[in-house]
């Protein structure tokens, strides 16, 4: 609205990646010859760098604008559906709209996800299956990177909403990617299903939003500037609910929304599809489900800032979810056997952790450890699809060991990913990490020290399954069988270069969040980089002061507990290896209940779905449809054809005497009723 | 220009005729008639150009103009009040156009389906279109009725000769469901025919006053509220309501429809699914609301219910079915539950989501249809057991199925988002708990679709059958392009569309509002959402 | 004179005497007898009638009762013709007269 500065390069950001996947549409579709490697790679990876690079470009020219002018970029491009009169007049634009939150996005999808889409050059080359399909795979890739962009960029709820769906569906594409296998098919639907549900949650949130807008009697929009600035016409109105408690309007809509941020971001309790996402292939569990899909969520509550300072009862909410998912989810990495499992549920617990900053208004160390958790997350999972690739398609961490002699390269960046995920210092995750739990203990929440304590704990459990699941891939002697573990060797330069940018990031990432107290140290003021980039696009906040002694006792803990972890993962796992047999045998219901992920598919399955299947087909249409309605319609049809046919055609006797004899009668009784 | 609705709906039934002719002289002079390529060829071809020309009526629309266009009036039975009156505005310009564009696709995708009695299949059709236009394009009550019973002939003959195993009993059924409500509405029709004349003493059908004439016409009726039973708005708007509800189709009344589209071919299934079912809710939107603004206020909560009950009930029974064809035909009840919900939430949002939806649905249920037809035309079989990792054989098939579910399912980009998207919202804004539990809708498309899509598609090939399919050919590319398209088109840029449709739907509920004011002091509705605070209560 | 009662009870008594054998014998010949007897008992109230009122309201003599009768005769004979001709070709198809034995559009 104000000083917004247009930019036409804006529309490239997302456009390139979409050019290049309908060329790969119409490549495979119409043109059916297949496309040389080269110009497949060129391609893909081609527009997603030049993305990156007109996305920096945008960056800098933000950075250009002095701090204190309205440091925004709009792109509007056309309107895209409208309808409504006068002030209640709906519209949706086209538009995108950079500033300093979505610009870091950007710069991570198309940074981050050229690396990937490098990284997958080299995974999916090596693709033997029936249902290959190079081309595809890149053409999805790419279609999903515009989705994601779209997302980020969008200029209103509505354009986010199909960045939004869009990413649901390619996300649902790639899990689905070798479909031939029914499992994998069954994940893509159920991954697209569970978002789905959020879905409704984000709808009914844009339409409260917009309805109280009207009610309000302001200039209804959806756009982000729209809402900002009509806000505080809404901001104290309360909502009566049929059953007689009253809420306020912001806090409903708020939690609206968070419904689609918990089925996107797989918090509690729509996180079920992200585990079994992994059954897609491993570039696009770590592009997707690690670090740009799943983070949809925390941007979307960090981009309402200004919604989310204003209902407390949601933030709390977003909160105390983020805490539980968090350590709900990392209990259950500690007993899972799947390489990539583990780090799925990771995913879902660091989720925990961004959502838990953003509930104690940490906007800024939300997104902090969102950019970090890109950075080490994607690593993780791409080292991983190293270590997959070597041992040809292995996933089970039982079957593997002593890898650390066969693939040093890879080993070196795990270790680095796994260094700084568990928050050791000066990693990024150390300082990202340490921000979300000062952030909590300081925070406002009810219960802000339960959630620090869950904070912390988590990050000690953290470190735990992170470096077990080091140990047991690298370390000691090999369980692999021989003949794997002697071809066991480096996969191809494209699988492995990427490898090196992410794992360099994941340790000096966090340099861009330096806590003001080592500043200081240095005489240097704000010294917190990202903070002062993000600042202007927070709401004014009461600023929570820790004391410079707390912070630092707290950084301690939580690197004591980190080394706690490590410590009893190099117990268990490097140095006494039977104990862990041991001890899931002696806590075997504990055990199995955690391995089993607390039986919560199942749960899911037995009060939802197949009682909802029975009672559509045994009530719904075998009951109602069939038996009732049709029933009724053709029971109807026979009662008319019994009485017509069965009794009035008795009347019909063929004896010419009988129809003489009623003629008769009748005309006598006529007669007599005109004569008396 | 006068002329061109005229030759627009009647061009179809005309083209018909010749072939007709033609063949009966062709075979008066000795030959053996015409071919069938010819009317096959012919036949499209008509319908090609009819398709042509309507799009001379989108380009000649004038979006800022509320009243009918293309108007023409010719007096036909004077005395009784029946004439030939025929416009459009914005609501039945996108149906029309909807219907020609459907007509070729359909006949080109149905090209070497029918065996038997082609000439009979392509006079149908053709007939079919002329009926259906005439619906569309009626400003004339009994015109209109006449039209509305018209096209049931050709669609019970297609569904009865062409179609499956049980094919009889679905057209009998599909006539006689379709035929009870007119009935009735037909009875409702003369009532206020003598209500107006009691009132004016003028005899006309006219639904409203005919170009440069200032004479009340019959939506001019005060259809009192109280009184004789049947002469008020309750019953009589329950009698319309009936008819356009067996059409729509409205849970409870749907069950001709599964039947009808499982038994019917290809061509017939995309027809009825894409335009028929239109009827019903265009005559709701053009009649029925108009007509009875204080029984509409009244009924709206039952309406709504009754949306939602049939977009919750559809896809759950959708959700279990065998038969991909059911599946689909289960689904459009939940997508014209959708529409209906908009069209009573009364708003601008609400309704033009809905006429928006009309079209959407007729083009992504349309596809469907035409995606199983194909696929049965291989196996002869639609029950989803028989499939099974048909997407390997069959990749651009594949790559249409999930376009087009995705449409259905309301993805953002392709058309069904946009008219879900504004009748959710319309809804939320006047009624917003029915369009909390309709929003619910959206998650159960999903899950039906999708798993259907998975059991289809997906998974390894059991079947020896399945292996030797082989993918489209040239002339279904050609019919899946030409209704993907739009599909795109209007995901992406559907406001164009939408500036046509609002300023009539915007105007005719204006008109129903000020009715219903005027009829009966509204009593002070609390405001939907029951908010407090500073401001407006 | 003859009363008029007389007339009119002899013409009831023909008349009901065909009714019974229309709806009793079974022979078609007979039934069709027995209407030619009703018609002719028509015929006869009609004459009794005319005796009754030999002057029209114009105060000429009026012979329409007797013109009537001509007029039923003639119609009876063209329908006895009719009938007789549909009998003989049931005859030729069923080989009976029997009225019941031609009862085939019954239900």
């Amino acid at each position: 609205m104000v000083n917004e500065t247009s930019e036409t390069l804006l529309r490239w950001i997302p456009l390139l990646p979409l050019l290049a996947a309908v060329f790969h549409g119409i490549a495979i579709g119409v043109v059916r010859r297949s496309t040389p490697r080269t110009i497949v790679i060129a391609l893909s990876c081609g527009s997603v760098a030049l993305s990156f690079v007109i996305s920096c470009i945008a960056f800098i020219k933000l950075i250009d604008i002095p701090p204190d002018a309205s440091r925004v970029l709009v792109d509007p491009l056309y309107t895209w559906f409208g309808a409504g009169i006068g002030t209640t007049r709906f519209t949706a634009d086209l538009a995108l709209r950079v500033d300093p939150l979505s610009a870091v996005m950007a710069l991570v999808v198309t940074g981050v996800g050229s690396l990937i889409h490098v990284y997958s050059v080299g995974y999916m080359d090596d693709d033997h299956r029936d249902d290959r399909g190079f081309q595809r795979f890149f053409c999805y890739m790419n279609l999903f990177t515009f989705s994601m962009l779209v997302l980020v960029l969008a200029d209103n709820l509505v354009l986010m909403f199909l960045g939004w769906e869009g990413v649901g569906l390619c996300s649902y594409l790639l899990i689905g990617f070798w479909y031939s296998d029914r499992h994998n098919a069954y994940c893509g639907s159920k991954a697209f299903i569970v978002n789905r549900v959020g879905d409704f949650g984000f709808l009914i949130g844009i339409f409260l939003l917009f309805a109280s807008f009207v009610s309000a009697g302001v200039p209804a929009g959806v756009g982000f500037a729209d809402i900002a600035q009509n806000f505080a016409a809404i901001a104290d109105r309360t909502i009566a609910t049929p059953w007689g408690t009253t809420w306020r309007l912001v806090d409903v809509i708020g939690l609206c929304l968070f419904v689609g941020a918990v089925g996107k971001s797989a918090q509690i309790p729509l996180y079920v599809w992200l585990p079994d996402a992994m059954a897609g292939p491993t570039p696009v569990s770590a592009l997707i489900h690690a670090a740009t899909m799943v983070t949809a969520g925390v941007y979307m509550v960090c981009r309402l800032s200004f919604l989310y300072s204003a209902a407390p009862l949601a933030s709390e909410v977003i909160a105390w979810i983020g805490a539980l998912t968090a350590l709900f989810a990392a209990t259950i990495a500690i007993a899972q056997t799947d390489i990539k499992k583990v780090l799925a549920y990771s995913t879902v617990s660091q989720l925990g952790y961004m959502f838990l900053a953003a509930g104690c208004g940490g906007y800024t160390g939300a997104i902090f450890h969102l950019v970090t958790h890109a950075f080490f997350k994607a690593l993780l999972f791409l080292g991983a699809g190293s270590v997959i690739l070597a041992m040809h398609h292995e996933q089970d961490i039982r079957k593997m060991g002593g890898l650390r002699r066969r693939i040093p390269l890879t080993r070196v960046v795990f270790f680095c990913g796994a260094y700084a995920i568990s928050g050791f210092p000066f990693a990024s995750g150390f300082f990202s990490k340490d921000e979300i739990l000062a952030t909590a203990f300081a925070a406002h929440v009810p219960g802000h020290e339960a959630l620090y304590a869950i904070g912390l704990l988590t990050a000690g459990i953290t470190a735990f399954y992170m470096w077990r699941l080091y140990f047991l891939v690298f370390s000691g002697e090999t369980r692999a069988a021989k003949d794997v573990y002697e071809h066991a060797h480096e996969p191809s330069p494209w699988v492995t270069h990427p490898l090196v940018p992410l794992a360099f990031l994941s340790l000096v990432g966090g340099l861009l969040g330096i806590p003001q107290i080592y500043g200081s140290v240095f005489g240097i003021e704000h010294v917190h980089t990202l903070s002062n980039w993000l600042g202007a696009v927070w709401p004014p906040a009461p600023a929570h002061e820790v004391a410079r002694e707390t912070e630092l006792l707290m950084t301690g803990a939580a690197v004591a507990i980190a080394l706690t972890g490590f410590a009893v993962a190099l117990q268990l796992y490097y140095a006494r290896p039977e104990l862990p047999a041991r001890i899931a045998a002696r806590l075997s219901g504990l055990y199995a209940l955690v391995a089993n992920k607390y039986y919560v598919d199942e749960l899911y399955d037995a009060v939802i779905v197949r009682p909802l299947v029975r009672l559509s087909d045994a009530v719904l249409y075998r009951g109602v449809d069939a038996a009732l309605i049709d029933g009724t319609a053709n029971g109807l049809a026979s009662a008319v054809q019994l009485f017509a046919s069965g009794g009035l055609r008795r009347l019909q006797s063929g004896l010419a005497q009988g129809y003489v004899a009623s003629m008769l009668a009748g005309t006598a009784a006529i007669l007599w009723y005109l004569l008396r | 220009m006068q002329d061109l609705l005229t030759t627009v709906t009647f061009l179809p039934l005309a083209a018909g005729l010749a072939l007709l002719a033609t063949g009966i002289l062709a075979r008066a002079v000795g030959t053996s008639g015409l071919p069938d390529g010819v009317w096959r060829a012919v036949g499209f071809a008509s319908s090609l150009a009819t398709f042509a020309i309507s799009i001379g009526l989108y380009t000649g629309f004038d979006p800022t103009e509320t009243d009918y266009q293309f108007v023409q009036h010719v007096p036909w039975i004077p005395d009784y009040g029946i004439h030939y009156y025929v416009g459009i505005d914005g609501i039945s310009l996108l149906l029309v156009l909807l219907t020609t564009f459907l007509m070729p696709v359909t006949l080109l995708a149905s090209w070497n389906d029918i065996g038997k009695s082609l000439k009979s299949y392509v006079f149908f059709m053709l007939f079919l279109e002329t009926g259906m236009l005439g619906a569309f394009v009626s400003l004339n009550l009994f015109q209109f009725y006449v039209f509305w019973e018209l096209m049931l002939v050709p669609m019970y003959f297609i569904i009865g000769i062409w179609g499956g195993p049980r094919r009889i009993y679905a057209a009998v059924k599909f006539f006689l469901f379709t035929m009870v409500g007119s009935l009735l509405m037909l009875i409702a029709m003369l009532v206020i025919y003598s209500l107006f004349q009691n009132q004016t003493g003028l005899y006309t059908f006219d639904f409203v006053a005919p170009p440069s004439s200032n004479a009340p016409a019959l939506l001019d009726t005060v259809i009192p509220t109280t009184g004789i039973w049947w002469q008020t708005q309750y019953w009589l708007f329950g009698a319309f309501a009936l008819a356009f509800a067996i059409k729509v189709p409205m849970v409870p009344l749907h069950t001709w429809l599964p039947d009808a589209h499982v038994e019917a071919p290809t061509a017939g299934s995309v027809v009825l699914a894409g335009v028929l079912l239109k009827m019903g809710t265009y005559g709701f939107l053009r009649f029925a609301l108009p007509l009875f603004p204080a029984a509409v206020a009244d009924w709206t909560p039952t309406m709504l219910a009754l949306s939602v009950i049939g977009i919750i009930y559809g896809s759950l029974v959708a959700m279990v079915q065998e038969d991909v064809k059911k599946l689909v035909a289960y689904s459009s009840v939940a997508h014209l539950g959708f529409v209906m919900l908009g069209m009573f939430a009364l708003n601008v949002q609400g309704a033009t989501g809905s006429v928006l939806q009309m079209i959407n649905h007729g083009l992504s249920t349309g596809a469907l249809f035409l995606l199983v037809g194909m696929l049965y035309e291989r196996r002869h079989t639609r029950l989803i057991t028989a499939f099974g990792g048909v997407a390997k054989p069959m990749p651009v098939y594949a790559f249409f199925f999930g376009l087009v579910m995705m449409s259905s399912i309301g993805l953002p980009l392709l058309n069904g988002f946009v008219g879900e998207f504004l009748i959710l919202l319309g809804a939320f804004l006047s009624h917003p708990w029915f369009a909390v539990a309709a929003a619910s809708g959206v998650v159960l498309a999903a899950a039906y679709m999708l798993w259907m899509f998975r059991r289809v598609m997906f998974g390894p090939v059991d079947n020896p059958e399945n292996r030797k399919l082989i993918d489209l050919d040239f002339r279904e590319k050609v019919v899946l392009v030409a209704i993907t398209l739009p599909i795109i088109w209007i995901g992406v840029n559907p406001d164009p569309l939408l500036r046509r449709v609002e300023p009539s739907v915007s105007a005719l509920l204006q008109d129903v509002h000020a009715r219903a004011a005027a009829a009966q002091p509204a009593p002070a509705r609390p405001a939907a959402l029951a908010l407090a605070g500073e401001g407006r209560p | 004179m003859i009363p008029l009662d007389h007339v009119i009870g002899l013409s009831a008594i023909l008349f009901a005497i065909g009714v019974v054998g229309v709806v009793t014998r079974r022979n078609m010949i007979v039934i069709l007898m027995s209407i030619e007897l009703m018609l002719n008992a028509v015929n006869l109230a009609f004459v009794g009638f005319n005796r009754l009122w030999p002057v029209g309201p114009d105060g000429a003599a009026s012979y329409d009762g007797q013109i009537f009768v001509l007029i039923v005769i003639t119609v009876a004979a063209a329908e006895v013709a009719v009938g007789l001709g549909i009998v003989i070709s049931m005859f030729r198809n069923r080989d009976s007269v029997n009225i019941e034995d031609v009862s085939l559009l019954k239900w």
